[in-house]
This record gives C-alpha cells, sequence and structure tokens, in this order.
C-alpha cells in the first residue's frame, strides 16, 4: 500500500512539474500551471517612470491571473544584464539564474544569441498570442537588426526615429527633412543641436540614420561588416560629423547623455531638435509636464530606422514558464494597447489590428495617441537597421576620433 | 573574546577585498576559463592601453584625487586655525553632521542645477541681468578641465575632513597652543599652522588618504559633473565591465589594474607633497615672520566654507523644488505650477527598497561597530596594532570598488552564495567597517585611561569598565561613528547593483538607475529620500546622548 | 597569620627600567596607617612605581620585583585583583554617573540591594563633609568637593592600600591642607598603607613617614 501511495504520488508531481529542461510551450496548459506561484525577475530598463508604471500595471494584472509575481528589476543599461548572465555562466550556474526575463534587442541580443546564453530557440512562435502579431509586414518582428531571432526573443513594441521641436521657437517651415537639411539647419542654429555621446543606444541610432543615408550602397550595411571595406563604406558618415560637430551644442566638447537628458534640454531651451524611438515621447512627456504643450514630432521622407524591441529569456532562468506568461501577455491585445496610450507610455504595438477581434480592434481606435505624435500614415517610409558588427566598429571609429574632444 | 575581534576584523575585510582582487587581476592577465581566457598573456593591458584619450582619462582621474584633497585640506586647515574656539565655529561644526548626510550623487546633482547654463543660479539673474531668453551655450558641467567635477568631489571632501579633525582636537592642546602662539606675537592663523596643524594632520593622514582614493575613483560624481569626452577612467571602467561584447571583459580587468595604478600613483604624489610641504612650513616657520595681518585669510576660509554648505543645502533645495514641480522652463525662478505627482507615482513603491536600505544598514553598522570596538579594546591590551593590521583596515577603501566587486560577485558565485541578503550586509561591512573605524578611533585613544585605572583598583573586572565606565562616556562619539557608517551604507551603489542583483533593492540603487533617465522631477525625489536617511541616523545620535546624559554637564561636550 | 611583619605593603627589589635604563629602585615597607613618601623632578618616573603596584604599567617599561600585600605577592596579579585605592591629580569622577552613582560604584558586591548601598553611599558622604550630595551632577562640584567625593569613592571601595599620584597639587593652597589632613587621617583610620607620589615637600611632611628620593 505504502509504495502505491508513493509510486501515485512520484506521477502526481511530474505530470504537474515539468522540470526546467522540459518547459514546451506548445503545451501551454501545462506552462500556466508550472507557472503559478512563481516570482519572474524582469531586468528592464529603469528611467522612464511611464514605462516602470506600465511594469507595474502589467504585474498586478500577472498576479491577478495567473498567480505569477513579477519583479521589476530596474536597470540603467541593459549591458549589466548581460554582464550578469556571463558572470553566472562563468561561475557554471548552468540553473536558477537570477534573471528571468531581459528587455533587449540589437547588439544585446546578438550578443546573447552569439554566446549561447538564451534560451530557445522557437519559443516565441509557439505563444498562444503570437497569432495577432503582425510578422508579415514589420520584418523586424522576425530579424532583429538584420539578426534572425530563431524565435529566441518576443516582440514587444515597435519604435521608429522620430525628430521633436518646440513649434513656440522653431517653426515648421524651418525644419531640416533629411540628414543633409540637418548639417544646413545646424549651421544656421548652432548650440541648438546635439545627439547623445555614443555607445548610448539612441546615440548611436543618429549614427547610423546620417551611415543609412548618405553611404553610397546601403545594402553593404546589411551583411556583416567585412575589414577592408569598413573606411570606404563609413567615409560619408565621419566627414559629415567632421562637418558638424563645430555647430553642435556646447561645440561637441560635450554631449548629452541620453534622450531623457536631450528632452531636458529641450524643455530648457538649450536643444530646438530632439529625437527619440518612440513617437509617442513627446505626448508622453507633455501628458507629465516634462515638456511644453507646443512640441511636436517631424520626420525624414526619405525614412528613418526603425526596430522592434523585445523580451528574452536566458538559458538559466529559474521561473522559466512565468516569464514565458509574461511574454504571452505582453502580446495580448490588452496590454499592447494600453501601452500604445500616450498617457501610459504611448510605445508602438507590434500587433496586426486587422488580427484582432472587432473588441480589440475598438481598443486601438480609441486611442488618442497624442497631439504630438504623428498619425501612423505620417510616419514616413521605414529604413532598415544595419548588422550590429557594423554599429561596433562605427562607435570604436567614433570613439576615436571624437571620444577626446578636448 | 575580544581576542579574536580584530582577527574577525581582517578576515572580514580582508578576505572579500584578497577575493575581489584575484577575480580582477587574474583577467587582467588574460585567465578567465569561462570566456575562453586559459593563458596569462599581456594582451588585456596592450588593449586597454590603445583605448583612445586613455592618457586624458587617467590623468582626470589621478588630478582629482590630488587637487581636491589638497584644496580641501588646506580650507579645513585655514579654517580651523582661523576661527577655532568661536562660536562661528561651534555653528559650521553643526553643520558637518548633516552635510555628511547627504550622498555623493545627490550633492552632485543639485550642483549641476544650480551651476548649468540653465540652472538655479543663471535662472536667478536671467533675463533681467543677462538678457538670456534662452541659456548660453557655455560647458560649465562636464566642462573638459574637470572644474566642476572637482568642485563636486570638494564640497563633500570638506565636511568629512572637518569631521575627522573635530574628532583629533581634543588630543592636542588647541587653546594652550592657541594662547602660546598669540602671546609670542604671531597670527592667529600662522600660530594654529606652525604649532597645532602638525599634530592634527598626523592623526588625520589616514582619513586624507582615504578621501584621495575615493576621489581619484569615484564614478557617480564623475559621471554626474565630470568631463565625458574623454570621462574620468572610473566612468570608462565600469562602461567597459558592462560591454556586451563580453570578450572585453578582461581589458576591463586591465583597465581595474590601472586604475589601482592611478590610485597608488596619486598617494605617492601626496607623499611627495607632504614632505614639500613640511619643508616649506618649517622655511616659513624658521624666518619668524610673525603673518599677524591674516583678516583676509581669515575671511577668505570662513566665506569658502560657508559656500560649500550652502552649495550642498542650496543644491538639495533646488532638488526638493524640482521634486514637487511641474512644468519648470528656463528663465523661471520658479516652477510654473507644483504638483505632487511625482511623489504619489514613487511613494507607493518605495516600500521594498527603504526596508531593504534601512535593515542593511542598521546590520552591518551594528556588525561593525561590533567589531571596531572589540578590536580597539582589544588592541589597548596588546599594544596598539602594528601598521600592517592598519593596511588590511584601509584596503576596501585604497582599492577602486569598481575593480574588486565585480570579482568578489564571480567569487561569491563560485562560492554558491546568492543574492541574499546576509551576503549584502556582509559585503556592505566591509566598507562601513573602516569608516566607523576612521571615525572612533581618535575619540578612542584619546580617552583617559587613568579612569580605567581607578575602575580596576575599585575592583572592577575589565567587561565591567567597558561597559559601564567606557562606552558609555564614548557614547557621543560611539554614535556618530555609526551615523557615519550607516551613511556609507545607505550610499553604496555599485556592491549593491552587484552583489543584490536586483533582488535586493536599496533607495541608492533605485535613485541611479532612474537618474538615469535625466528626469529632474524623479532625481529631485530619490535625492530627498536618499538624503533623509543618514540625516535622520545623524539626528539619532546627536539626540540620543542628549537626552540620555541631559543632568550631566560635562557629558555634553562631544 | 598576619603580625606586624606581613601586614602592610612591601617592595621588594622593585626595579623598574625604561629601555635598559633603570628609573626607580625601591626595598621598602608601609606599614599600615603609614605613608612612604616618593619624590623626584618632574619626568624622573616617580608614577610609575604607582603605576607598577597598581597594575597598569605601560608595556614601554619594564617592570620587577615583588609587591607582597596581605602575605601575598601581587606583582603577577591582574589590576582589577590587587584591590588598590588611587588617586590621581585630577578627580577623575565617571562623569556619566550621579556623585552617589559614583560611590555606590566602588562598593563591593557584598553590599546587596539598593537601599543598602544608598544608605552606605551618604553615610560615606557625611564623612567627608558632603551630606545630601547623592543626587549631584559631579560637574557642579567645585575642585575640593571633588577631591572629597574621590576620597570616599576609594575608600568605600574597601582597598588593600592607597596609590596616590599627586592628588593636592591642583588644588589652591588653602585646600591643600584640608583635603591632605583629610586623606591621612582616613587612611589611618582605615589602618591602609600609603603610597604617595609627589614633589611638594609639604606634602611629604605632612604624610610623616619615610621618603624615597628619584631621579
Amino acid at each position: 500500500m505504502k509504495m502505491l501511495a508513493t509510486a501515485l504520488a512520484a506521477l502526481a508531481m511530474s505530470a504537474t512539474h515539468l522540470s526546467a529542461a522540459e518547459i514546451e510551450p506548445a503545451n501551454w496548459d501545462a506552462v500556466l500551471e508550472d507557472a503559478t506561484g512563481e516570482t519572474v525577475y524582469w531586468n528592464a530598463w529603469g528611467g522612464s517612470e511611464n514605462i516602470n508604471a506600465y511594469i507595474g500595471w502589467v504585474g498586478d494584472e500577472l498576479r491577478e491571473r495567473y498567480g505569477v509575481k513579477l519583479v521589476h528589476v530596474k536597470l540603467d543599461d541593459t549591458a549589466n544584464a548581460v554582464a550578469s548572465v556571463v558572470t553566472e555562466k562563468a561561475a557554471g550556474k548552468n540553473e536558477n539564474g537570477a534573471i528571468d526575463l531581459i528587455w533587449i534587442n540589437g547588439e544585446n541580443f546578438a550578443s546573447m544569441k552569439r554566446q549561447g546564453l538564451l534560451f530557445g530557440p522557437d519559443w516565441a512562435q509557439k505563444l498562444p498570442n503570437w497569432q495577432y502579431v503582425d510578422a508579415e509586414t514589420k520584418p523586424t518582428i522576425t530579424t532583429d537588426f538584420t539578426i534572425p531571432t530563431d524565435g529566441m526573443e518576443s516582440p514587444w513594441g515597435m519604435a521608429k526615429l522620430v525628430f521633436f521641436h518646440d513649434s513656440a521657437r522653431t517653426g515648421a517651415s524651418d525644419l531640416p527633412d533629411s540628414a543633409d537639411e540637418l548639417l544646413q539647419w545646424a549651421k544656421a542654429n548652432p548650440g541648438r543641436f546635439s545627439y547623445p555621446q555614443p555607445p548610448d543606444f539612441i546615440g548611436s541610432t543618429f549614427l547610423k540614420q546620417v551611415l543609412s543615408e548618405k553611404t553610397a550602397d546601403p545594402q553593404k550595411l546589411l551583411q556583416p561588416v567585412k575589414a577592408g571595406e569598413f573606411a570606404a563604406v563609413t567615409k560619408p558618415l565621419f566627414d559629415y560629423l567632421d562637418d558638424l560637430h563645430p555647430h553642435l551644442w556646447r561645440s561637441a566638447k560635450a554631449f548629452p547623455k541620453d534622450y531623457p537628458s536631450m528632452s531636458q534640454l529641450l524643455a530648457d531651451g538649450e536643444l530646438d531638435i530632439t529625437f527619440a524611438f518612440n513617437p509617442a515621447e513627446a505626448s508622453a512627456a507633455i501628458a507629465n509636464d516634462l515638456l511644453p504643450d507646443t512640441v511636436r514630432s517631424f520626420t525624414f521622407s526619405g525614412g528613418t530606422l526603425s526596430n522592434t524591441h523585445f523580451v528574452a529569456i536566458p538559458y538559466n532562468a529559474a521561473a522559466k514558464a512565468g516569464a514565458l506568461v509574461t511574454a504571452n501577455f505582453l502580446l495580448s491585445p490588452e496590454a499592447q494597447a494600453r501601452k500604445q496610450d500616450p498617457n501610459v507610455w504611448g510605445d508602438p504595438t507590434v500587433l496586426a489590428i486587422e488580427k484582432l477581434s472587432g473588441e480589440d480592434r475598438a481598443r486601438f481606435a480609441e486611442l488618442d495617441l497624442g497631439i504630438a505624435t504623428l498619425k501612423p500614415e505620417q510616419l514616413g517610409p521605414t529604413l532598415p537597421e544595419p548588422h550590429p558588427s557594423w554599429m561596433a566598429m562605427v562607435e570604436e571609429e567614433w570613439a576615436a576620433r571624437y571620444g577626446v574632444a578636448n | 573574546m575580544l581576542r579574536f575581534a580584530p582577527g574577525i576584523a581582517i578576515a572580514l575585510l580582508a578576505l572579500p577585498v584578497i577575493g575581489g582582487l584575484a577575480g580582477t587581476i587574474l583577467p587582467a592577465f588574460g585567465y578567465l576559463p569561462a570566456l575562453g581566457g586559459g593563458e596569462l598573456s599581456l594582451e588585456p593591458f596592450m588593449t586597454v592601453l590603445g583605448q583612445p584619450g586613455l592618457l586624458r582619462s587617467s590623468l582626470i582621474a589621478l588630478a582629482a584625487g590630488v587637487v581636491t584633497a589638497a584644496i580641501s585640506i588646506v580650507l579645513v586647515a585655514l579654517f580651523v586655525g582661523g576661527w577655532s574656539e568661536t562660536r562661528t565655529f561651534h555653528f559650521i561644526q553643526s553643520l558637518v553632521s548633516p552635510l555628511l548626510a547627504v550622498p555623493h550623487a545627490a550633492a552632485a546633482f543639485g550642483l549641476a542645477f544650480m551651476i548649468a547654463p540653465s540652472g538655479f543660479l543663471a535662472r536667478l539673474v536671467s533675463p533681467w541681468a543677462t538678457g538670456w531668453e534662452r541659456p548660453p551655450d557655455w560647458l560649465i558641467v562636464n566642462d573638459p578641465l574637470g572644474l566642476s567635477f572637482m568642485a563636486g568631489l570638494i564640497v563633500k571632501e570638506v565636511p568629512f575632513l572637518l569631521l575627522m579633525t573635530l574628532a583629533a582636537l581634543p588630543q592636542v592642546p588647541l587653546s594652550a597652543s592657541n594662547r602660546l602662539a598669540a602671546s609670542l606675537g604671531y597670527g592667529r592663523v600662522a600660530g594654529f599652522l606652525f604649532t597645532t596643524w602638525p599634530a592634527i594632520y598626523r592623526q588625520i593622514r589616514l582619513a586624507v588618504f582615504a578621501v584621495i582614493a575615493f576621489a581619484s575613483s569615484a564614478v557617480e560624481v564623475a559621471y554626474i559633473l565630470g568631463p565625458t569626452t574623454p570621462a574620468a577612467l572610473p566612468v570608462r571602467l565600469v562602461e567597459w565591465m558592462n560591454d556586451p561584447d563580453l570578450s572585453s571583459r578582461f581589458m576591463a580587468s586591465a583597465g581595474a589594474v590601472l586604475q589601482l595604478g592611478i590610485t597608488l600613483a596619486a598617494l605617492l604624489i601626496w607623499l611627495a607633497l607632504e614632505k614639500l610641504c613640511g619643508m616649506t612650513m618649517m622655511h616659513f616657520c624658521e624666518q619668524g615672520r610673525r603673518y599677524r595681518s591674516d583678516r583676509l585669510l581669515r575671511l577668505a576660509a570662513l566665506v569658502l566654507i560657508a559656500l560649500t554648505a550652502l552649495i550642498v543645502f542650496g543644491g538639495l533645495a533646488v532638488l526638493a523644488l524640482w521634486s514637487v514641480s511641474g512644468l519648470w522652463q528656463f528663465p523661471d525662478v520658479l516652477p510654473d505650477a507644483l504638483s505632487l505627482r511625482g511623489w504619489m507615482q514613487t511613494l507607493p513603491r518605495i516600500g521594498n527598497p527603504l526596508v531593504t536600505t534601512v535593515t542593511v544598514g542598521l546590520a552591518s553598522t551594528l556588525l561593525s561597530t561590533l567589531i571596531v570596538i572589540g578590536s580597539l579594546a582589544s588592541g589597548q591590551r596588546d599594544g596598539n596594532g602594528t601598521r600592517w593590521k592598519l593596511f588590511f583596515l584601509y584596503l576596501p577603501l585604497l582599492v577602486p570598488q569598481a575593480g574588486f566587486v565585480f570579482g568578489l560577485k564571480l567569487f561569491l558565485t563560485h562560492g554558491g552564495v546568492g543574492a541574499t541578503w546576509a551576503a549584502l550586509v556582509l559585503v556592505h561591512t566591509v566598507f562601513v567597517l573602516p569608516y566607523i573605524f576612521l571615525s572612533l578611533s581618535a575619540p578612542w585613544r584619546a580617552f583617559d585611561t587613568r579612569y580605567e585605572a581607578i575602575a580596576a583598583g575599585l575592583g572592577k573586572s575589565g567587561w565591567t569598565t567597558l561597559l559601564v565606565i567606557r562606552l558609555p562616556m564614548l557614547s557621543r562619539a560611539i554614535l556618530v561613528a555609526c551615523a557615519v557608517g550607516f551613511a556609507v551604507s545607505v550610499g553604496q551603489y555599485l556592491p549593491t547593483v552587484l552583489i543584490g542583483a536586483g533582488r535586493l533593492v536599496t533607495i541608492t540603487t533605485e535613485a541611479v538607475a532612474l537618474g538615469a533617465g535625466g528626469n529632474r522631477r524623479v532625481i529631485g525625489i530619490y535625492a530627498f529620500l536618499q538624503m533623509l536617511l543618514p540625516f535622520l541616523g545623524f539626528a539619532f545620535a546627536a539626540v540620543v546622548p542628549t537626552l540620555l546624559f541631559r543632568n550631566r554637564r560635562a557629558m555634553k561636550i562631544a | 597569620m598576619p603580625d606586624e611583619t606581613t601586614a602592610g605593603l612591601r617592595l621588594d627589589a622593585v626595579r623598574i627600567r625604561l629601555d635598559g635604563r633603570e628609573l626607580v629602585a625601591v626595598d621598602s615597607r608601609v606599614r599600615p596607617g603609614e605613608t612612604l613618601t616618593v619624590m623626584g623632578p618632574s619626568g624622573s618616573g616617580k608614577s610609575t612605581l604607582l603605576a607598577y603596584v597598581g597594575g597598569f604599567l605601560d608595556p614601554v617599561f619594564a617592570g620587577e620585583g615583588r609587591v607582597i600585600c596581605g602575605g601575598r605577592d601581587i606583582a603577577n596579579f591582574p589590576a582589577q585583583e590587587r584591590h588598590a585605592g588611587i588617586l590621581f591629580q585630577d578627580p577623575l569622577l565617571f562623569p556619566h554617573m550621579s556623585v552617589g552613582g559614583n560611590l555606590v560604584f566602588a562598593m563591593p558586591g557584598t553590599i546587596a540591594g539598593k537601599p543598602a548601598r544608598r544608605a552606605r553611599a551618604e553615610a560615606a558622604l557625611a564623612d567627608v563633609g558632603l551630606e545630601g550630595f547623592y543626587d549631584r551632577d559631579p560637574d557642579t562640584l567645585s575642585g575640593g568637593q571633588k577631591a572629597r567625593v574621590a576620597l570616599a569613592r576609594v575608600l568605600l571601595a574597601e582597598p588593600n592600600f592607597l596609590l596616590l599620584d599627586e592628588p593636592f597639587s591642583k588644588l589652591d593652597m588653602q585646600l591643600r591642607g584640608q583635603i591632605r589632613t583629610l586623606v591621612f587621617e582616613r587612611a589611618r583610620r582605615s589602618r591602609l598603607p600609603v603610597i604617595l607620589v609627589t614633589h611638594d615637600e609639604a606634602d611629604a611632611s605632612a604624610a610623616g613617614g619615610d621618603v624615597i628620593e628619584i631621579g
């Protein structure tokens, strides 16, 4: 009798508890059951109170609906999380890692994928909410800076490079429409434009934008960089910067630290033009009394960079099931719609509106995207992100040329 | 049992530092098996030396270490010399503790807001005096020479060195010397510098070394106020450590070793400066000139000291204003509208970090104080500690944090120690202990041992004498030392972030993570919270002895 | 069995050296109630003799020799087992305790119970002319009053002998005589051997015992 009970107990336990190695997203019910009671440590940039509040809401919903406890580990740089997983791997900690979910894309993703630090492949497409994702018209959802995601990261939001200005100070007709026009504008308005110092993400984005516009053969940027051609391909970029820097804010002897610092400078009147990856950034800032309500957006008619940002799961995460449930919830129409509301965050959705049910479609239709936000039709064409290897070398070259400006 | 206290202290301090150093030095020479580095080589050093602007970055760090310490110590010496035993002195003395309570980052943010072209000072005079409708394009904050960076360091170094000096004063015959020098015809400042200062300096020397080490390797202040093209070495070090290109970890470790070299170089330069100053002073001393007309010098010293206090408090006031402001644009001196939105968003989320900060702070302070008191008490018996004991004590202060905390994390992870509260307390203790020792050792040694001889003669055991006589009589000094330790624990960033691994979050880690967002309102709120806790500690240290000994006049004096 | 030859304090071949140089050499006996006066100029090391006998000699000095008290050599005993009553130049009343607290602290544990201890302390205060001073803050007393409290404190501990390190030198002329008389009188009454270190001739003559010159 005792043996039977023990055997039954063992059977029951193995049926309800999947070991870490056996998490199978396709078996969603098992994942849900496993996730209940787990604590998910989500490492995500914490520099914006809006985003932190949104993540807080996600945590509340997860606890109510799935019994998952979400802890937002605030980073000031995603690279810190990568460094953490590296350390754990170095110490041989292949299970029960400290990080369950990372908000990630681009270089960081490429690095983790290359080093074998990610869970997967092929879990993202198996999430129930993947059916709504707009993988067809948004190629950046499956290709992150030219690196295939292989289902190792789940899309969360869209990003498009958009510029902002204060219409009370700068008239719309004076605004530049391309990198070259921006150079002319800077010469006419010295000290009123700058970009964050690379390797800050937004700063590097500016360099990428100029590079994509000015290089002779943009197709080359989609391939990994080859040693011999770097100088030739990037020459137009560095010529442009040599021309631009004397007219920048602080004459390029100092640069803003990151996007929010730039935004503060716009509010203070030190900068006239800033830019960000979130088209609704200005509206959100206005709603939070961080920018005056005369700020408006504009973009380049030739196209600006666009990409997707994701969440990924480290290979040694302790709460993989909980992380999967979280990633799935982030893809839900309700969460995506709330995220796109500028009063909350304003970050664009990765979902295809046509795939949604009527009720969910209405959620999106009702959103007031904000007075400073360009409508999706006005955002202009998208330029693809270059291969990460280009940026690594561009950042190095930038540091060598301009990192010592004194 | 007390016998073991020094041993415990050394183990607690030396092991993490040595373990951490090993975890940093080995990769610097190419040895980190987990990342494929199997053999020793000098390549990481080659790589780091090839980084652009490295010399400049190193010089900034070196200069910051030596110059700020020099200016601070001169200021403190002139101030104490010119104003000791006056009412003004007592007033400034009472400001020292609150100034110490302000974390470096908060003070730096406050200073930045004051002096930036779009900052408070500019707004006060615009547009009526300057005609500015928009802020001028001046490079003040993040200036290339690092002047605002050094200012940010000095405003925190001065109160610290002043505190150390005040602790050393009871051990020197200050009033007698002052009167003697005056009777010989010397001016106040000159008399003080010639007669009393050398003795005081000898007491606070180690504190000065700690200041130099900190200034040459500080990350937060350099990040906020320091030059950016190129940045000071410590800032670049942290960037390299966090580079997503994981193979650059080797170069980063080599950089950490370089940082260590810079700190050592700064200390060596300082030793040379000490000799030089000593000789110069002797020369002037022997000349016999009286330097009586020092009124201007005294005034300047007072003004500058008051200025440091004003900058810190003023900066904090502006930060506090930012925390409750709506949109506040240049050139408005006051915000258009006040709003509690920031506070309401933040308060619900600070419960956890607050609890962690306070519990870790109290625990590490308590642990450190017990060990320090034990070491000091047992040290008395054996004749005070040999020099190498002191060296181990100051090791955590002299080795740059960015250098060994990463190695320490590797060490701990290998040992299977996760992100537990106990591990965090232990690591905080490593940094808190030296400061408590620094604060407490002078008053401890200044204690008149004849009291203990009397107690022994009365037949009281060593323990009784310690608990009933020495500790109560030193209670004020002990509580101040605890307040300093608590403040140090509250302000720890890098160790908490790495060892806590995000599971254990303190007010300071939240502040920096949010400060990364550049939102001044948020910065203001967290700076205020960051400051509140240590301030409460100092208030406690001031109030409790006063209450306990309200009927004892002799206990009212420091 | 204590008799005239073993009672009191005996210093047998006591030598105190600093860096090999001999500072103090004493072979002497102090009978109960009598005083041995040690005289010498400042810096001659006379206080080190007291420190050696009391058990708190600074480690830089090398001390040897027997100190026999009540038939036992106490030279190797820890300070708290020697029961030496010490009076320094400064009264050194514990500032965080009241006057009465200082006295009660000095009492041996054999006197139990708060009321008993308090009564004892108050009696001691009355004995030195400070009746009613039990709850006073020591810092509010005059120099002479503090000296009396220090004396009362030392006597309450029932010491085996007294060590006086120039205890009168900080008092003004008038007080000096009074306190001096009080101290010696009490020492005689309690039949305590006393070692007095001083540079004042008047102290030596008031003590009335043997005088040793050092340095």
